[in-house]
């Protein structure tokens, strides 16, 4: 432990961003491709020169706003140098390429140009995964909507029974390597978790044995958890419950049923 | 203090080859066993920190070993009263932790202390000159390779016994390297992010340049000699 706070205080020492405690508000969308979503008439002639499509969204809470369930050194780290990376890389990727939102990119990531499949997917899950997530103090007072909770009867036989397929699906022994699982609305509009390696999600197709929209999804890659849990992963599922924003994962069932596409992220 | 601990290193790095040689086939009546270090945890600093070789260590290798042991288990009763389907509904946990188990008892055994490092010199130096051209090459060759593993897995330098000649390879999650390639093992690189996440964050190719200078030539000569 105190080695941990070293080394996090000594990562601090050469970063000038993180305010401890300080809000950090959602920047209001000002960049050329916000504007561009209003536009999607003109936004392919526009785009074509884009030279950075994608852009890093701020997290809707501070840092150490999931704590002490997602520590902030971790929300940091994992926000502004691995998804950063995901962005600066399917920048570079999309460089000479339309404009495309990266929600659409992910249908043909697999069949792509290299790098959209690895940080086309790593850009999205991880803009995908901020957002469903508050701090337990708003957290706490969100759950599943009638809508949702008679389709998690329905496909698990109850909430407690859904999150222990959950915590057997997300083990080490389950999800090998590093991966992602999912709560996702099939082709029948049923729900079912599932598992995706690397930065792999179900919107690709060929990933699973068809396209799924993910409502919910964990990363378990372990720059997710390792500060706090290092080899504790279960402890980590278990304990992200406590900021799922049940909200947000209402909004994005309404949307999947309603549209049949993934659910769109900042970004 | 520091002779003593040599003197012990020397008889644990025996005993830790003798423990990898080991085959874990036999399962109940022959259990993995977490092979002990030859070198205390801080000896890799500061080009692996102590913290990660404890956890590293204690904690992911020996849930590896734990875990196999336990599917072994199930394995060999299940092999006992004939079901078949068991048997095959094991085959990955097997893989997984039986390739871990694997991986890290050879990681372990490339690993020396930064003072001990001496660079490959006799018969691996000329079996890395001729595959790769020098060592900086496959150093090079090598450090980009493993740096481009998507998520969790190894890159290893390995030995193809049909063209006879030094490989670099990189294999997914715990796969272990002669089962799943035919290459025999020679110097592996672990770069789950457990591996270096505590002391390198997301700068995976920081890690993998310092790791160089703590790799054991001898015994990556020692193999070699064996594959041969």
């Amino acid at each position: 432990m105190k080695l941990q706070i070293a080394l996090f205080v000594s990562f601090l020492a050469g970063s000038s961003a993180y305010t401890p405690g300080g809000p950090v508000k959602a920047k209001a969308p000002q960049s050329r491709r916000d504007l561009l979503k209003g536009l999607p008439f003109l936004a392919a002639g526009v785009a074509a020169s884009a030279a950075n499509a994608y852009e890093l969204p701020d997290l809707p809470y501070a840092f150490d706003a999931l704590e002490p369930y997602i520590d902030a050194p971790t929300m940091k780290i994992h926000h502004d140098m691995h998804h950063n990376t995901y962005v600066t890389n399917i920048n570079n990727a999309m460089k000479d390429k339309p404009a495309v939102d990266i929600r659409d990119l992910q249908a043909d990531a697999l069949t792509a140009a290299p790098g959209v499949r690895n940080s086309g997917g790593g850009h999205y899950n991880h803009a995908f995964f901020w957002d469903e997530m508050a701090p337990h103090d708003k957290a706490k007072n969100t759950k599943p909507s009638s809508k949702l909770q008679g389709m998690i009867d329905s496909a698990f036989g109850g909430t407690e029974k859904m999150k222990e397929e959950w915590a057997a699906k997300s083990a080490p022994g389950a999800v090998f390597g590093s991966g992602w699982v999912w709560l996702v609305v099939n082709g029948k509009d049923e729900l079912e978790i599932v598992g995706t390696p690397n930065q792999d999600n179900p919107l690709m197709k060929g990933v699973k044995d068809e396209i799924k929209y993910p409502i919910l999804g964990i990363d378990v890659w372990e720059h997710a958890y390792y500060l706090k849990y290092q080899n504790r992963r279960p402890e980590y599922v278990a304990n992200w419950w406590s900021v799922v924003n049940w909200d947000k994962v209402n909004e994005n069932l309404d949307y999947v049923l309603k549209e049949h596409k993934g659910v769109p992220v900042r970004g | 203090m520091a002779v003593h601990f040599k003197m012990i290193s020397r008889v644990s790095s025996s005993v830790v080859r003798r423990v990898a040689n080991r085959s874990f086939a036999a399962a109940a009546s022959s259990p993995a066993v977490l092979p002990e270090l030859a070198h205390p945890y801080s000896a890799y600093e500061p080009n692996i920190s102590a913290t990660i070789m404890e956890i590293h260590h204690s904690k992911h290798h020996a849930t590896y070993v734990n875990n196999l042991n336990v599917n072994l288990e199930a394995a060999e009763k299940a092999a006992q009263d004939g079901d078949a389907n068991k048997l095959i509904s094991l085959a990955p946990a097997i893989k997984f932790n039986g390739g871990g188990h694997i991986n890290h008892t050879l990681f372990w055994e490339n690993l020396c202390p930064p003072s001990d490092y001496t660079a490959p010199s006799g018969a691996i130096l000329s079996e890395i000159e001729s595959a790769f051209g020098s060592f900086d090459a496959m150093k090079s060759e090598m450090s980009a390779k493993t740096v481009a593993v998507q998520g969790s897995g190894w890159g290893w330098l390995g030995y193809n016994t049909t063209t006879k000649k030094l490989e670099i390879a990189t294999c997914a999650n715990q796969d272990p390297l002669e089962a799943t390639t035919g290459l025999k093992p020679i110097v592996g690189i672990d770069v789950w992010e457990h591996a270096y996440y505590l002391q390198y964050k997301n700068v995976r190719p920081d890690y993998v340049n310092a790791i160089w200078d703590v790799i054991d030539w001898k015994v990556a000569g020692e193999r070699l000699e064996a594959a041969m």
